[in-house]
């Protein structure tokens, strides 16, 4: 199985592209905002890293479900790729918290649903990755993952809808504004942007991780054969 | 039918062979205990502010020593690789993850009663108030912790460092339902009125049901190889 | 009765057994050889429904084997002795009496009992049993359902001589009764004084198959030397 090197440019250039348009976007074009100035600009990358980071996980459930069906180990290729990259960005969104929130609300963190939501669902990513760690055969590794991520992915749901129901009957301070909160059209822009940008950067970031999974194995599997020798 | 046949008969074995060890209850218990006596030092623990806490305080108790029952669950089955006579067998793997998790919802539920009136002796709570409700919640609650907390223990029995791993596993995902018993018990410890947190029961309801599906599908696919 | 159609099992990319036929007829005693990592447990535990193949189908009666109603045909005794310390010998058989909805229950395992040597014991915890009385209950836990199908991965290797004895026995009557039986082993005249047919598997591939003549039963070495690689 060869390395194609060159037909894998046209994804990475797109992803390139489309956070320089959001950089713009966020940086020179969107106005400041009226109360918050400068330091709410925080807010276009620290908010689309979330929804990433759900598409992240439903996206591995539905790998994960298409292995359990096939016991076709690409499947967990990109299921493995969608954690591990769901990770990444929704630890950007737990790390931009924080600096927004101290300057603006004074306060560092806040368990309101969205933030909560977002903690677990960070949990959730590590400890699936934990337990890939302590799994040497692909096909059991897969498995557990597998199912790992199906719990997971419809827990992840019933946090945040009863993390909602939660705040309503014990309120937190919420940052980034509450649900339906009023965003000018032009914060629209820039925030649809990010995400957008930010979305083909996963794609992109997925598809190296799965290389790399797939390199990674064919190396255990090689290693294998040559012990069995 | 079959299928509840096989459930039960491998939950009344769980339940003979924990009856006759006690390994795992008696360690559970005491490890409740410990952390009963653990909170005693984080805050004052006579004040009112003990009695809003009260659900909090109990659920946590329980989840930290559920954790160490719901381990064993199969874990007890590796010894003398029982767990293959079992998967062997004709029982369906559903059957097997149901019936396991109705002797861990017997064990935790043991627990709990057991531990109630000490909880209640060294806080100060009253707890025998709306008795009824509260076993209910009880039973609700444990079942979808138990269900979570079973299935798990099925998918990492073969894995090293599981004791750590399993808490880090399930922990996330009963928060919807610890939530709900936590907001229950602590109304009906505190005496107020339970109608506006209904919501919290259909809650619990739709939790256990939804998992409990997921894991009798999904659990035969980590038990054969 | 079983059949093995195309069946590859992989652990990741290293192929375990690899594109395996196989037939094993109703009331054949097959002697599976094979060196230690040749792929016989491999194999036995997907004859016993424990793992499923990567490819390929094994099927009894034109259904998947994990059917529970094949599941219920076929006994086995592993590695392992699959059997709970906590329980008592009565206990145990109880118990997968009724996973194997074994009909008459109480009778069949009072029979057993007596036929294992255990009566006397069948109240005391299987963790006070000495190692041959631990395997004699296996045996009696294998036996327990009248499979139709014995799958017996070296089951000679651990076993004491009256545990030995009783096996025999027990494949001679199962045997007596049509049963299908798959014994792997390394003890090549044991498998060959019960066995009615061959099988040898070579890295994950069967290298020899046919019936178990008195010529090789005269000669077992041989016959095995001249179907497999020669030791590095």
């Amino acid at each position: 199985m060869t390395m194609k090197n060159g037909s894998g440019w046209l994804l990475p250039s797109l992803a390139g592209a489309m956070m320089i348009g959001a950089l713009y976007l966020v940086f020179l074009w969107v106005p400041t905002e009226r109360s918050m100035g400068i330091v709410q600009r925080i807010f276009y990358f620290h908010m689309p890293p979330f929804l990433v980071a759900v598409v992240a996980i439903l996206v591995g459930m539905g790998a994960a479900i298409r292995y359990l069906m096939t016991k076709d180990l690409r499947f967990d290729e990109v299921a493995v790729a969608c954690i591990e990259v769901g990770l990444v960005f929704d630890t950007m969104n737990l790390l931009t918290g924080p600096f927004w929130a101290r300057p603006v609300w004074g306060i560092w963190w806040t368990w309101d649903a969205r933030l909560t939501s977002a903690f677990v669902l960070w949990l959730m990513f590590v400890g699936y990755l934990i337990l890939r760690q302590a799994i040497d055969e692909p096909h059991m590794r897969a498995a557990a993952s597998a199912v790992v991520t199906v719990f997971q992915a419809v827990g992840a749901v019933i946090v945040y809808m009863a993390n909602r129901l939660w705040r309503t009957q014990h309120p937190q301070p919420v940052i980034a504004g509450g649900e339906g909160s009023g965003l000018a059209s032009p914060m629209w822009v820039a925030l649809l942007g990010s995400l957008a940008a930010m979305l083909v950067v996963f794609a992109c970031l997925v598809q190296v991780r799965r290389r790399l999974e797939r390199l990674r194995r064919e190396t255990e599997g090689l290693r294998r054969e040559v012990h069995a020798l | 039918m079959e299928y509840l046949r096989a459930a039960l008969a491998i939950a009344r074995k769980d339940l003979r062979i924990e009856r006759r060890s006690k390994e795992v209850t008696n360690a559970a218990f005491s490890f409740a205990l410990v952390v009963l006596l653990l909170f005693s030092f984080t805050f004052d623990p006579s004040g009112e502010e003990t009695r809003a806490m009260s659900g909090g305080l109990l659920w946590l108790v329980y989840s930290f020593a559920g954790v160490l029952v719901l381990n064993r669950s199969f874990a007890r089955e590796t010894a003398n690789d029982s767990l293959d006579a079992l998967v062997a067998s004709p029982a369906p793997g559903g059957a097997i993850f149901l019936g396991k998790a109705l002797a861990n919802t017997v064990f935790l539920l043991g627990l709990e009663l057991a531990t109630l009136p000490v909880f209640g002796v060294f806080y100060n709570v009253r707890w025998d108030l709306n008795l009824g409700w509260l076993l209910l919640v009880f039973v609700l609650g444990t079942w979808g912790f138990t269900v979570i907390g079973t299935v798990f223990s099925a998918v990492t029995v073969n894995v090293r460092l599981r004791e750590v791993m399993l808490p880090v596993l399930v922990f996330p995902i009963t928060v919807p339902a610890l939530m709900a018993a936590v907001q229950l018990t602590t109304t009906v410890f505190t005496g107020q009125p339970l109608a506006p947190e209904m919501v919290w029961i259909r809650v619990l309801v739709a939790f256990d049901l939804i998992f409990t599906l997921l894991a009798a599908a999904l659990v035969e696919f980590v038990l054969v190889g | 009765m079983i059949s093995v159609q195309g069946v590859w099992k992989f652990f990741g990319d290293f192929a375990a057994v690899r594109d395996l036929d196989l037939e094993i007829p109703r009331g054949a005693t097959l002697a599976l050889l094979g060196r230690n990592g040749a792929g016989k447990t491999t194999l036995l535990r997907m004859l016993a429904a424990l793992s499923s193949p990567s490819r390929g189908t094994i099927t009894m009666g034109a259904q998947s084997l994990r059917q529970a109603a094949n599941r219920r045909r076929i006994g086995m005794i592993g590695h392992g002795i699959a059997i709970y310390d906590d329980l008592t010998a009565q206990e145990n058989l109880e118990f997968f009496a009724s996973l194997y909805g074994v009909p008459e229950a109480g009778r069949q395992i009072a029979q057993w009992l007596e036929t294992t040597g255990l009566a006397r014991v069948r109240r005391s915890l299987a963790r006070e049993f000495s190692r041959g009385m631990r395997q004699r209950l296996a045996i009696a836990r294998a036996f327990l359902h009248q499979p139709e199908i014995l799958l017996l991965d070296e089951p000679f290797t651990a076993l004491d001589d009256r545990a030995t004895a009783l096996l025999s026995e027990l494949i001679e009557k199962a045997r007596e009764q049509n049963a299908s039986i798959v014994i792997s082993t390394h003890q090549l005249r044991e498998a060959m004084a019960l066995a009615t047919e061959v099988a040898i598997l070579e890295r994950g591939r069967l290298t020899f198959r046919g019936p178990c003549t008195d010529q090789v039963r005269s000669a077992p070495e041989q016959f095995y030397r001249r179907h497999t690689e020669p030791a590095a």
